[in-house]
């Protein structure tokens, strides 16, 4: 290279800048493209978290009252595992926010999940990063842009939760280390799904990496936290344990945030680095080349071909969750260290009547989950639409309603194989763990079975959408989202009953416990066969709409 | 073969087809032309069924493409404008599939397209660029035996060798009395291939009939070398745009006027004389040029 080439770019500007050029301008894009989006999630989590505390506090007036309840709730296996312990009993802050301390940092992670792959991967996929890294913008100015993204989120999210626990009337300290914990949570499943978009080339498979992570960190301080006392070394492996462990209102431990803190700053660099060493558009993996005849045959092929990678990790983690949830309810027992819990809860049933309310509990959430894996996958037939797929497999000789069925039957059929194999894993962990006690398998795949109609009721909302309002379709995710709040705190909320019931899962019986009544299940069934039903006539007859 | 009479297509408040009408004979190849926006894919989807049409009429092979979608796709091709595929297939699984869905195809004359069009099957098609894409689509809708074929713009991404080789594909087509409807903006793709051109202008067809039928509506451009200039040329009816210069006279002549200005020229002593025919790129100006 000559000396004229290096020395070229003086008077009309050096060609300067850096690999971060441009992150400044990003920034600012992605959170104008997102000004509705991360309000409303912002907003929404920091009313709910002020909102439960204030239906709380009117319940515990007393202190006695406050020991009471938290020390129903520690010797609770199924509430533990859930949502962990109350470490001061007295606290008012830690026994109002016990549902919203791991729980809720998992929500917060997800939410950042999401947020973070399509800001990275899902920009990077769809081919519009490609029109920005050609302008005045450093390679790693994207990343960069979408980290300082999600900072902006989780601080912003911190300091609203805080203002909101604030107003309630809770002390300063307890709320700032509230506010922490979320946003801690937010900044590691933000940088661990930056590294995940670096690994592969789809968002989708960037957001199910992202939420394997939040759920193996729920897991992890699920089983840790069972341990009698301090939560036992799982927990510290979990940055959701970590979010947890701060323990605000109950020693309020900041020192537990740079744990997590650490974390980032190791999974930043890491990121960058993975980032630094491929192409645009590529994954870390090369592509290996497919056949150069295929052997998709049909319509219903395509869809399975196009299901199945999805529904094979779903069935594995399904699995594996339920296996490891089945073999630590027999522990539930060991929670249980003085004379009057052991003959308080002989009284209501005995031993084994907690272990089944905490299985019971267990498979409800198994309901929840697959439901969302309903709805994804019904997802597919939107994408398939906008992305103009559809109009070249249309044009063939493919009758529309058979190509929309041949994604729904998969994602019910999917739904029911999934709670099946979850139901049968929880009984196979239980079995292997207590050595044969009650329930028995065929029980708890019925218990699970249980959850079906409800789950295939909320696939039905998303077909009737996708049949008449395909483009208000992301509005299936904030119904469900909204039936999993209603569940969760409705009744703490005082609502009213009628608004309770409109959660298809609140028709769901707790098996096994609760007695079962064929009546809801065949209500519930109907309705979900309507949906769909009415769903499909909308598609059949309205414009493919890209 | 296609017929559209008065087809109405609204999106909201905006509307996209605003009375269309549309002829393509059986065994013809027929330009379907319009700059963006125009309304070509809209009618295109129309005839495919994806869309239905507000109101006004449309058929195609003798059935209404809404009703009879499915029966009419076993015997119709379609190459979309903006060709998307399935990222994770390779380009062999989705013509082999494309295929299937169409009711077979000849896996000869798929392999010999293949060649032709110069195109890797093995690859992912995330790693095609978009004249890869659009290859694919050619390849699936040119290897099945079809009586129609509806192009959306089929070479807009491809490079100049393969757009010979599918306007070869073309004329093979329309050697075997195949009908096609091929929507473009590329004028000189169309004056190469097409029997019949119609022009689409916000939603209504401007001018439908063939090449020569349309020529003979606009005007020629004449330029002459002369001997002496004449006087009055201006002042014959059907003659525009007169300039003259260092006896050389540019002038824009309807058909009508052509023999009174030619004899005109002739009696002024022809140096040099060069007629232009209307471009298919004048007509389309014509058209559009004006507000």
């Amino acid at each position: 290279m000559s000396t004229t080439m290096t020395q070229a770019p003086t008077s009309r500007g050096a060609v300067g800048g850096n690999a971060l050029t441009g992150t400044g301008d990003l920034l600012r894009f992605a959170l104008r493209r997102d000004r509705v989006l991360l309000t409303v999630w912002v907003l929404g989590l920091a009313v709910m978290v002020a909102s439960s505390v204030a239906a709380t506090a009117g319940l515990y007036t007393s202190e006695a009252a406050r020991i009471e309840a938290s020390e129903a709730i520690n010797s609770t296996a199924a509430l533990v595992a859930l949502y962990g312990k109350v470490y001061v009993p007295t606290s008012l802050g830690a026994l109002s926010l016990i549902k919203l301390t791991a729980f809720g940092a998992a929500i917060v992670g997800i939410v950042f999940v999401f947020l973070i792959a399509r800001h990275t991967r899902g920009e990077e996929e769809s081919g519009r990063l490609e029109l920005i890294a050609a302008g005045a913008v450093g390679r790693a100015a994207p990343l960069a842009a979408a980290l300082l993204y999600a900072s902006v989120g989780a601080l912003t999210l911190g300091l609203l939760t805080t203002v909101g626990l604030l107003v309630t009337g809770l002390d300063a300290p307890g709320s700032v280390a509230f506010g922490l914990s979320w946003a801690v949570s937010a900044l590691v499943f933000s940088a661990a799904t930056a590294v995940a978009a670096q690994l592969t080339v789809s968002r989708r498979v960037t957001i199910g990496l992202g939420l394997v992570a939040v759920g193996v960190a729920y897991v992890l301080r699920a089983v840790g936290d069972l341990a009698e006392g301090d939560p036992g070394w799982l927990s510290w492996l979990s940055p959701i344990g970590w979010s947890q462990q701060i323990r605000p209102f109950a020693g309020d431990r900041w020192w537990v945030a740079a744990i997590s803190l650490a974390a980032v700053v190791v999974l930043v660099p890491i990121a960058f680095t993975l980032r630094a060493h491929r192409d645009l558009g590529s994954g870390l993996l090369p592509d290996r080349p497919g056949p150069a005849v295929g052997r998709i045959h049909g319509i219903t092929g395509l869809a399975w071909r196009l299901q199945r990678g999805p529904l094979i990790a779903w069935t594995a983690a399904v699995v594996v969750m339920g296996f490891v949830l089945g073999s630590i309810a027999q522990n539930v027992s060991g929670l249980l260290d003085t004379e009057e819990m052991r003959e308080f809860i002989t009284m209501l049933g005995g031993e084994q009547a907690l272990v089944s309310a905490f299985i019971a509990a267990e498979v409800s959430i198994f309901g929840i989950m697959v439901a969302g894996y309903g709805i994804s996958a019904l997802f597919r037939l939107r994408q398939e639409e906008s992305s103009g797929r559809l109009d070249l497999l249309l044009s063939t000789s493919t009758h529309r309603l058979r190509w929309a069925w041949a994604h729904a039957a998969i994602a019910l059929l999917g739904v029911a194989m999934l709670l099946l194999l979850g139901g049968a894993a929880i009984a196979l962990g239980h079995l292997m763990a207590s050595g044969g006690e009650d329930p028995a398998v065929p029980e708890l795949v019925g218990a699970a079975a249980a959850h079906l109609p409800a789950a295939w009721v909320m696939s039905g909302i998303v077909i009737l959408l996708f049949g008449w309002l395909p483009r208000a379709m992301p509005a299936a995710w904030a119904l469900f989202a909204a039936f999993i709040v209603l569940g969760e705190f409705g009744q703490l909320w005082q609502l009213p009953t009628w608004v309770l019931d409109i959660s298809p899962c609140a028709h769901s019986p707790l098996l096994p416990g609760q007695e079962f009544t064929w009546g809801p299940m065949a209500a519930l069934t109907t309705v979900a066969a309507l949906l769909t039903i009415l769903g499909m006539a909308g598609w059949r007859r309205r414009d493919v709409q890209s | 073969m296609i017929t559209l009479q008065g087809v109405v297509k609204r999106f909201g408040s905006t509307t996209a087809l605003d009375g269309i009408d549309l002829t393509v004979e059986a065994g013809e190849v027929h330009a379907f032309l319009g700059p963006n926006g125009a309304g070509k894919t809209t009618t295109l989807r129309i005839l495919l069924g994806l869309l239905r049409a507000d109101a006004g009429r449309a058929s195609i092979l003798g059935h209404d493409p809404w009703h009879d979608a499915v029966a009419i796709h076993r015997r119709l091709s379609y190459v979309p404008g903006d060709v998307s595929l399935w990222p994770g297939l390779s380009g062999g699984e989705v013509l082999e599939l494309l295929g299937r869905l169409h009711g077979g195809v000849n896996p000869a004359r798929r392999a010999e397209l293949i060649e032709l069009f110069d195109l890797d099957p093995r690859k992912r098609t995330r790693t095609y660029s978009k004249g890869n894409r659009q290859k694919v689509a050619l390849v699936a809708a040119l290897a099945s035996d079809s009586d129609v074929y509806l192009l959306d713009e089929p070479t807009s991404g491809l490079d100049p060798i393969m757009e010979a080789n599918f306007r070869a594909c073309v004329h093979d087509l329309r050697a075997q009395g195949r009908t096609i409807l091929l929507s473009s903006h590329i004028l000189s793709e169309a004056e190469a291939l097409c029997d019949r051109v119609s022009i689409i202008k916000d939603g209504r067809t401007v001018e439908s009939g063939t090449l020569a039928e349309l020529r003979h509506l606009t005007r020629t451009s004449v330029s002459a070398r002369l001997h002496r200039v004449p006087a009055g040329l201006q002042e014959i009816p059907g003659v525009h745009d007169v300039t003259i210069s260092d006896g050389e006279v540019q002038a824009q002549v309807e058909n009508g006027a052509m023999p009174a200005f030619v004899s005109a020229l002739a009696e002024a002593g022809v140096v040099e004389l060069q007629s232009h025919p209307p471009t298919l790129e004048d007509l389309f100006l014509q058209h559009y040029a004006r507000t």
